[in-house]
């Protein structure tokens, strides 16, 4: 038999989405558009103050409101088990954290009258002196035991003081990074019905076991009362990896009302309910001899976390695995304000603490006279450079010989600001990158159906990343059948433990179960175990395999390239072209995997000349919150994206020997554009983004 | 958001005899920018009178002059083989502005007298004047990176965002309006009220009244014209600075310019100080310098949006240069 490219093995191929027609035709069900008889909406009622208390709200006058239901607050809500998550402790007493926080909820027959008396209810509050303003000095900053996700929040080897007063060549910067917010297309909605004794959440989320253990701690359901289901997610970025209020909402008012209940979010109260990524103030000293070998690296980073939850951003983390120090010092530090509370978005901690460390690269390669590649060369490192542990694999070198290869680094004329051509100054710069490479404990079932065909379930979400269709491809292949023979079932929390669709780490842990399942799944019916009319289904918990890996460090690595044109009188920077390369373990699916890393570059460059959202501390909210004036990059924003992929085989990983990918499309690629920026017009750009009001002073 | 009724009009007197007199009515045309305050709350209309099916959607010429009904949307005005061959400005303003999916419902009429994007404007939680007046303006010392460098009051700083009426303003179009009192034109540039302590009076029409069209005079012979516009992204953003311009040089020397500002001021900026400065005189770049510096001196810049003074007036200098070579 001929086998195509669509039939078995299929990893390595380009296969298309499998829901893609469903996406394109409208056919596919987000959780916002499930269609429920009896369905009512429930519309959340904002704090107006950034601190204090409510005393007073006027029920009766918005119960008497047209289509109005019933409203959700202090003293009807359900008590909540308090699970150390504060953001979703809603109604248990009466204090705001936050301007934008639930006070209440509305719940109408319609969304639209629903919101009216929403924005109709009169709330009485007692106002506190309060305090929202994030800077470097702030008294408040303290160092947290852990940072984002269970980091310590310090690391020190050696004598940095020493080596920093030895060196031949110090770099001694301050790096900044502004408020962003994930901003999916999708808006967080959540759908919750009760039926014989289950609750049921159609959510948007990027994980629907954890949403459900969540929901079943903080309610105190017995365990197996809840089911989440999210069979298609229109993005997250980080922003839908736990449960948020919407969730906590719509059960508190299914609950209340018994009918069931969506709470979709707008845009403006996503951004106070739904997290966003923290500001940074970063302090990079970096001591090299003479020929740019770094002797000495010192990351300490600032951010803040809201009075509900202490979340620190790991952006110090980032120069722990990255260039080799024999002195090396990390710290973080936080102040709890009154704001809304910062959580993951896209490379929590890279993403920031590159720009840091990169940058600070690039300057210490003009202090030493040494090209940016380098200097990165010479200070790669043959072992983890802040714990000693050996790499599963590390080709950062390669990634930056052929980066540099395809970018067309060589023969670069070092000097800044001497390239002019019309109204723009062009220049190029790059950075490196690594990011996690982590698996984690996952179940899934494959089941062999009397009609030849197979199901495969997993607890998987796919957020629009292609992850359903590489979970069918590795399913195919593991079962030596045509992807056209496999269905990969994803989204609800029914199947079993999973791992969350984040920290790139979703591939490598759904897939282990998978392969597993379904190798054992052939097996069996090789065998000549016989199918019955439910089918014949093999389960894998990866949980013990996953535990017993060898304790090495784990990453992916990456290059950015990129060249910037800046008209240092109008303020505009484009970026004609980004060349990135990765590391990345095995690659299943190249189309997908392009279509992730180039998402992660356009984020890179979004973050890097646009991406801000502006807080205004006396109201303790940011102004910008709509898609209008938070700008995130258009089409006409993004130039030539060029994506490449050395061999990176790898087998400490899993058996796919995926390390993931996605985030590592963001991280440096901010340095590399403001390190470019620099070559362009011999100006430091050293807070982000860089748009025109930075560029227009920098020219002058 | 508030239910309201909805009616469509049956012809221009009967839209103004449902809109005058009753302040809780709106007209409704493309609705790109009233349905979003709708929603917001910043609307709160009883009645919407939905006139896009009023006969105000052709383009043609009349006397020398070119009029533009009221309903031609902005997409298929920005195409008009007219307005591409007498008016560049007009086409590269439209195709500077929103998006194509905007553009494509978005009214000549509407697009006139469209709100300030201002943030705290838009935010029903919090104070502005423009919105509620005398409750205060915190974008004076908050978030006013992107408003006005000319021509604002300590009571509101907020910019007019549209790209045509600035491109209109430098062409010296005329509008038709049409009230109770039937109809008028007036001066587009003389639509716009200064900002005073009242930024919540924008217009200086009579309450209900409907905007029926634009009339473009002939350009002078010999004239070149251009729209500039920066934004902080390259599509899909409204202006930082713009600059149209209707420039006429013979003989090395400026014999008609006119010159509006974009994303400055409450309302298009005519720049009629440069102008005064530039007629008559050489069409170098050191003399548009000396121009744009001029007009310019009447700049207040807040805190955080100084960089637009430099910014618009390289943008002059720049257009002009280029329309001048």
């Amino acid at each position: 038999m001929t086998r195509g490219w669509q039939t078995a093995p299929s990893v390595g191929h380009p296969l298309t989405r499998v829901e893609g027609l469903d996406k394109v035709t409208g056919r596919a069900r987000y959780s916002g558009d499930v269609a429920l008889p009896g369905l009512v909406h429930g519309w959340v009622v904002p704090a107006t103050i950034p601190r204090g208390r409510v005393i007073g709200m006027d029920v009766a006058a918005t119960l008497a409101m047209p289509g109005v239901l019933a409203v959700l607050h202090q003293h009807n809500a359900p008590r909540l088990t308090g699970i150390g998550e504060g953001t979703l402790e809603l109604f248990q007493n009466d204090r705001v954290a936050h301007r934008g926080a639930p006070v209440a909820l509305v719940i109408a027959d319609t969304p639209e009258r629903a919101r009216e008396a929403a924005e109709r209810t009169a709330v009485d509050y007692l106002p506190e002196p309060h305090d929202a303003r994030f800077r470097a000095d702030h008294p408040r900053l303290y160092q947290p035991e852990y940072v984002n996700p269970h980091h310590p929040a310090v690391t020190d080897k050696g004598d940095v003081e020493a080596a920093l007063a030895g060196a031949a060549v110090v770099v001694d910067q301050e790096y900044r990074t502004p408020p962003q917010h994930n901003n999916p297309m999708e808006p967080h909605s959540s759908t919750a019905v009760w039926a014989d004794g289950r609750l049921t959440v159609h959510g948007s989320t990027q994980h629907a076991y954890g949403m459900a253990r969540t929901l079943t701690n903080l309610f105190g359901f017995a365990p197996g009362t809840v089911r989440v289901l999210c069979e298609h997610v229109g993005g997250g970025f980080g922003g839908k990896g736990t449960p948020r209020p919407d969730a906590v909402l719509a059960v508190m008012a299914a609950t209340l009302v018994g009918r069931p209940v969506r709470v979709t979010f707008t845009r403006p109260q996503l951004w106070p309910l739904a997290g966003y990524r923290t500001p940074t103030v970063q302090r990079v000293r970096l001591g090299a001899d003479a020929d740019g070998r770094l002797v000495a690296l010192e990351h300490r980073a600032s951010s803040q976390t809201s009075r509900l939850l202490e979340f620190t951003e790991q952006s110090a983390v980032y120069s722990r695995a990255m260039y080799a120090a024999d002195n090396l010092r990390t710290s973080h530090r936080v102040v709890a304000l009154d704001i809304p509370t910062p959580r993951w978005m896209r490379a929590p901690g890279e993403a920031p603490g590159s720009f840091g460390l990169e940058s600070a690269m690039d300057e210490l390669a003009e202090a030493c006279g040494v090209d940016p590649v380098e200097l990165r060369l010479r200070n790669d490192a043959t072992h983890d450079p802040a714990d000693g542990r050996p790499f599963s694999s590390r080709r950062l070198a390669e990634c930056l010989r052929e980066g540099a290869r395809r970018f067309g680094w060589a023969g670069r004329d070092p000097r800044p600001g001497v390239r002019r051509d019309g109204r723009w100054l062009r220049g190029t710069g790059m950075a490196g990158a690594h990011y996690p490479a982590r698996t984690r404990p996952t179940v899934a079932h494959a089941t062999a159906l009397p009609d030849g065909r197979y199901v495969v379930r997993v607890g998987a979400a796919d957020l629009g990343t292609g992850a359903r269709t590489v979970l069918t491809q590795l399913a195919a292949d593991a079962l030596e059948v045509p992807v056209g023979a496999v269905r990969v079932e994803i989204g609800d929390s029914d199947f079993g433990l999973a791992m969350v669709a984040g920290g790139s780490m979703g591939t490598a842990s759904w897939s282990w179960p998978v392969v597993t399942a379904c190798r054992d799944l052939a097996h069996r019916l090789a065998s000549g175990a016989p199918v019955p009319s439910d089918g014949l289904t093999s389960t894998f918990d990866s949980t013990d395999a996953v535990g017993a890996l060898g304790d090495l460090a784990r990453y992916a690595f990456g290059a950015h390239f990129a060249e910037v044109a800046v008209d240092v009188s109008s303020g505009e920077v484009r970026v004609p072209r980004l060349t990135g390369v990765y590391a990345v373990g095995k690659v299943v699916n190249p189309l997908t995997a392009r279509s992730q890393l180039i998402g992660g570059m356009t984020m890179g460059l979004s973050c890097a000349l646009l991406e801000e959202s502006i807080m205004d501390s006396r109201f303790g909210d940011h102004v910008n919150h709509n898609l209008a004036d938070y700008h995130v990059a258009t089409n006409a924003d993004v130039g030539e994206l060029d994506v490449a992929f050395v061999d990176d085989p790898d087998d400490e990983l899993n058996p796919s020997g995926v390390k993931g990918l996605g985030e590592i499309g963001i991280v440096g690629v901010p340095a590399a554009i403001a390190n470019a920026f620099w070559h362009a017009t011999g100006v430091r750009q050293r807070e982000l983004p860089i748009g025109p009001a930075r560029a227009i002073t920098s020219g002058q | 958001m508030r239910e309201f009724s909805y009616a469509r009009a049956r012809d221009v007197d009967a839209a103004v005899s449902l809109v005058a007199d009753n302040p809780g009515a709106r007209y409704l045309g493309g609705g790109t920018n009233l349905v979003d305050l709708m929603k917001l709350g910043i609307e709160r209309p009883d009645l919407l009178v939905d006139v896009t099916g009023l006969p105000l959607d052709d383009v043609g010429e009349d006397g020398g002059l070119l009029r533009i009904g009221a309903l031609v949307r902005n997409s298929d005005l920005a195409a008009h083989p007219l307005v591409r061959e007498r008016y560049p400005v007009l086409s590269q303003a439209l195709l500077a502005g929103a998006s194509g999916q905007l553009r494509n419902v978005a009214t000549t009429g509407g697009n006139l007298v469209q709100r300030t994007r201002c943030g705290y404007f838009t935010d029903p939680t919090k104070p502005c004047n423009k919105r509620m007046p005398g409750s205060g303006c915190p974008a004076i010392e908050g978030e006013h990176h992107n408003l006005a460098i000319l021509g604002a009051s300590d009571h509101c700083v907020a910019t007019h965002p549209s790209d045509l009426a600035v491109a209109l303003v430098a062409l010296d179009a005329r509008i038709g309006v049409h009230d109770l009192a039937g109809s008028h034109e007036i001066l587009l540039e003389d639509l716009y009220r200064p900002v005073g302590d009242r930024p919540d009076l924008e217009l200086t029409t009579r309450d209900g009244a409907l905007i029926t069209g634009v009339a473009l005079p002939p350009l002078p012979p010999g004239a070149r014209t251009h729209y500039r516009k920066v934004r902080e992204r390259a599509s899909y953003a409204f202006a930082i600075g713009a600059v149209a311009a209707v420039l006429v040089v013979a003989d090395g020397v400026v014999s008609d310019v006119r010159i509006a500002l974009g994303a400055v001021a409450s309302h298009p900026w005519r720049a009629r100080v440069a102008e005064r400065e530039l007629r008559g005189g050489p069409a170098t770049p050191a003399a548009f310098a000396a121009a744009a510096a001029a007009e310019l001196d009447a700049a207040r810049p807040l805190r955080d949006n100084a960089y637009k003074v430099p910014l618009v007036r390289d943008l002059v200098v720049a257009v002009l240069t280029e329309l001048a070579r």
